[in-house]
């Protein structure tokens, strides 16, 4: 078995991750902050300890000001429809992902928010003087996908932060957290919303977004969360108000484990060996003919997700070869159809490979080897 | 609360991590129950919100303010 979709979810997962996750549901168990004895205590230490090394894992602030979510989608959702009021305009571009898409065009039909989409160049590239060029007087935010979960490739932020000013700038950092460096203060990132079961390591079913001071959103959900719990008000402090209901405990433990396992391996040193990975997979497939490579592979500017396509096979086709030969890929539009409209594989799409921290450069060269097959016949 | 906890446990204060008393609060959660005085306490936690702060002298609980002053 070869996996090569650590873009929709890394695996294998690293021991840490399991060893943590299994901490919690064998010896712990309790509901985190509810009921005041040894084991809720402890469930909460674990969700507190992971909240910290969160926070400054992407060198934010206040770690009051992380929350966790079920996943990318639930934080982006939450920054969306949290934020934008009625006329409110928002500029986003055409390599966004559906968690963005689809809430944004929810809010335009029911709520009349305004949506400019910035045309991106079929390498992915956007032009800052697109945004610029689409700034209004009620631009209320940017939404940019910092990695592109098709191509991978990552937009400048800082650049962006620099054109937009005091506009609020959200980042879908899906795909980049963990894969490439955040650091919000750097970065000038106003929210920055992810998942964590990717290149953070921990199990499915998380995700995090980061707000920072001065920025108020609704909430999504209303609850218990354990505190003022004689109010039927939510409660209006950081995170109660965000996170109502029971969390996911045993996937916050596994992210406590994926962070540790970063930092014993050291984040420059995963990114190193996935962009060698990158490397080899981009060589390797530019030596095949007949094969199409989208992006603009050379780039630094990138995080290990390749899409391709050999000529004269669907993307479906080549998927389903590989996978009779054990290996996995995905194919498809990605949930993001803007994007392979930008790149000009709409609606086939492409075949999407993406490597990982546990992938063995031999497992690499029998893709290729199995990929040369498909191409010849 | 946790992060009271920690900066107690580093400058080895006594305290304990306990349900809060139901004459004090429904709040389902749990409260720091200190042995030290609030007053030689809040110089370690002064960076911490604290909600509220109770002295209890036996028989019934005060609200104090972090200085112990009520």
């Amino acid at each position: 078995m070869i996996y090569l979709d650590n873009a929709a979810t890394s695996f294998p997962k690293p021991k840490e991750t399991v060893e943590y996750a299994n901490n919690f549901i064998l010896n712990i168990g309790g509901n985190p902050g509810r009921s005041g004895h040894a084991l809720s205590t402890e469930a909460a230490r674990i969700i507190f300890e992971t909240r910290e090394r969160l926070t400054t894992f992407i060198n934010g602030k206040d770690s009051k000001r992380l929350l966790f979510t079920q996943n990318g989608t639930e934080s982006l959702n939450l920054a969306i429809l949290g934020l934008f009021k009625e006329k409110d305009h928002v500029i986003t571009t055409s390599m966004e992902h559906n968690s963005v898409m689809r809430p944004l065009t929810f809010l335009e039909k029911e709520k009349g928010v305004e949506v400019s989409i910035a045309r991106c160049s079929k390498q992915g590239r956007l032009d800052i003087k697109e945004i610029k060029r689409l700034i209004k007087k009620n631009t209320k935010a940017v939404i940019i996908n910092h990695g592109s979960n098709v191509i991978g490739n990552v937009q400048p932020v800082e650049e962006i932060k620099y054109t937009v000013r005091d506009i609020i700038l959200i980042l879908d950092a899906c795909q980049t957290i963990g894969a490439y460096p955040i650091d919000i203060e750097r970065d000038n990132i106003d929210i920055l919303c992810f998942s964590c079961h990717k290149s953070l390591y921990s199990i499915q079913g998380l995700g995090a977004i980061y707000v920072r001071d001065g920025i108020k959103l609704k909430p999504l959900k209303f609850g218990g969360t354990g505190s003022k719990s004689e109010f039927t008000e939510q409660p209006d402090f950081l995170p109660d108000k965000y996170e109502s209901g029971t969390p996911n405990t045993p996937g916050i433990a596994s992210l406590l484990g994926g962070l540790t396992f970063i930092e014993k391996t050291g984040l420059e040193n995963i990114i190193k060996k996935k962009m060698a990975l990158r490397e080899m997979i981009i060589k390797g497939l530019s030596a095949i003919n007949g094969i199409v490579i989208y992006g603009n592979p050379d780039k630094k500017e990138n995080v290990p997700v390749i899409s391709f396509n050999i000529k004269g096979n669907l993307p479906s086709e080549v998927g389903y070869e590989l996978n009779k030969k054990g290996i996995y890929v995905r194919v498809g539009l990605h949930c993001s159809p803007l994007t392979h409209k930008t790149i000009g594989t709409f609606p086939e799409g492409t075949v999407r490979v993406a490597p990982g921290h546990f992938t063995g450069e031999e497992e690499v060269v029998k893709f290729l080897e199995v990929l040369r097959e498909i191409a010849r016949k | 609360m946790l992060k009271a906890e920690n900066a107690l446990k580093k400058h080895s204060f006594n305290f304990e991590l306990v349900p809060i008393p139901r004459n004090l609060s429904s709040d389902c959660g749990s409260c720091i129950k200190l042995k030290d005085h609030i007053e030689d306490v809040n110089p370690y936690i002064e960076d911490i919100e604290l909600d509220r702060c109770f002295v209890f002298d036996g028989k019934e609980y005060k609200e104090v303010n972090r200085m112990g002053m009520w």
